[in-house]
């Protein structure tokens, strides 16, 4: 590699073809970073430690990855090719984006390793001045499409990592439960979005349905806030579940939910309401016609 | 095609098969209303199990099936709509206000029981006033 560099050093003569001279240059500077691999990946390394990125990585870590970025990243100005890069990038996503890495830390280590190529750059070249610019000239827009393949791919996998945990926690939040002949729960914990709201109401239909329910008592303790579009999806899914020929009982609004739903004036008039999920299952099962009572109550005295 | 009308006891059991059109619907209308009268019926049953749509129309001449037959002394109650027609039902703001519902036939029959349980027991029943 090394000769290959010397042989490219010498400048072309006259100006030939924009793009030939380009890749002329391209060649000398991978020739270059090649030959000063060690000291500029130590430097780099250091100044992302200085920069307090990665802080979830240990100084071992970051050399190691620091090393197989550099490679790639010289690799990628050398072949002009992003694939191999784009791979690498996906891969390095998937692997520390579990430990919390950020956006900003994976753009701002490309920078920095931007930055510290064109730094060893400036020394190189320092004395000749037009070969400096024509050096940048070559370097700089493979620099940033680098840096854009290795941020775009970031989030792109963050966003997959996100999407697939949506969905995992979408099949995981609606339990419709039986507690007694009848009379089924429904405990709902977190965001209430259209989705699933829709979602939820289809499942609690058709479980009316098959376990044949008279009563049903949605807990919302879990829910955190509402809005009027949320209330509004409370008030279709009760309304829907009378149609099915069900009552529900709708438990454990919190003193914010309640306040939020007076001031900003949901009709909640045509839903039962009942503050806990005990006060909930007593009412239903009151309407069911259950007593509950305690053993030495229906136990004959001795 | 026309709806058959069953008679049962003090109740009239409407049971549509399939799909209806709107005329087929205001003849089930009429017809229900007069026989109210005709077996002085004191509840009626609307079987809507086999309907899988359920349009605007139709959701207004079951509710005026409920309101005209209270007048004429006899409760309604809808029973059998699936999951999926009370979903799109509620989207479209069709929601049967005022009119009692059951999950299927035998949980209107008992409805209409209860209900007719709580008339004696008020003391309003047309039998047993006492």
């Amino acid at each position: 590699m090394a000769t290959k560099g010397k042989d490219a050093q010498s400048p072309p003569p006259d100006p030939q073809a924009q793009s030939e001279s380009t890749a002329a240059l391209l060649r000398e500077l991978v020739a270059h970073l090649r030959q000063n691999r060690t000291q500029l990946r130590e430097e780099w390394a250091r100044r992302i430690t200085r920069a307090q990125l990665l802080t979830a990585m240990t100084e071992e870590e970051i050399f190691a990855e620091a090393t197989s970025v550099y490679d790639n990243y010289v690799e990628a100005l050398e072949t002009g090719t992003f694939e191999a890069l784009q791979a690498y990038a996906r891969n390095l996503s998937e692997r520390i984006i579990p430990r919390g890495v950020e956006t900003h830390e994976v753009v701002g280590i490309v920078l920095l390793l931007r930055d510290v190529l064109a730094r060893s750059l400036f020394a190189k070249y320092h004395e000749d001045f037009t070969k400096l610019n024509r050096i940048l000239d070559a370097y700089e827009p493979a620099a940033n499409r680098i840096a854009n393949t290795v941020a775009v791919g970031f989030v792109q996998e963050r966003e997959r990592i996100i999407r697939q945990q949506q969905e995992a926690i979408r099949e995981l939040s609606t339990p419709v439960l039986q507690v007694r002949e009848r009379l089924l729960i429904l405990p709902i914990i977190g965001v209430i979005d259209p989705q699933r709201a829709r979602q939820l109401t289809e499942q609690l239909l058709r479980a009316i349905r098959t376990n044949r329910a008279k009563v049903v008592v949605i807990d919302i303790t879990g829910v955190a806030a509402m809005d009027s579009n949320v209330a509004n999806h409370l008030v279709q899914t009760v309304e829907a579940s009378r149609l099915l020929g069900a009552t529900v009982i709708v438990t454990g609004l919190s003193p914010e939910i309640a306040q939020t739903l007076v001031t900003i004036g949901v009709d909640l008039s045509e839903m039962a309401t009942v503050g806990d999920l005990q006060g909930g299952i007593e009412e239903a099962e009151r309407l069911l016609g259950y007593k509950v009572l305690p053993l030495e109550d229906v136990a004959p005295k001795v | 095609m026309e709806v058959p009308i069953l008679k049962q006891g003090h109740y009239l059991i409407a049971s549509i098969q399939s799909a209806l059109t709107d005329a087929d619907l205001s003849q089930l209308r009429e017809a229900l209303i007069e026989r109210v009268g005709r077996f002085r019926a004191r509840g009626v049953i609307v079987d809507v199990t086999a309907l899988d749509v359920m349009d605007s129309f139709a959701v207004r001449t079951l509710r005026d099936i409920a309101h005209m037959a209270r007048l004429r002394g006899a409760e309604t109650v809808i029973v059998g709509i699936q999951p999926e027609v009370a979903f799109a039902m509620v989207q479209l703001g069709l929601t049967l206000k005022g009119v009692s519902t059951a999950l299927d036939l035998e949980e209107g029959l008992l409805f209409l029981d209860h209900q007719a349980q709580l008339r004696i027991e008020r003391g309003s029943g047309r039998i047993d006033r006492g």
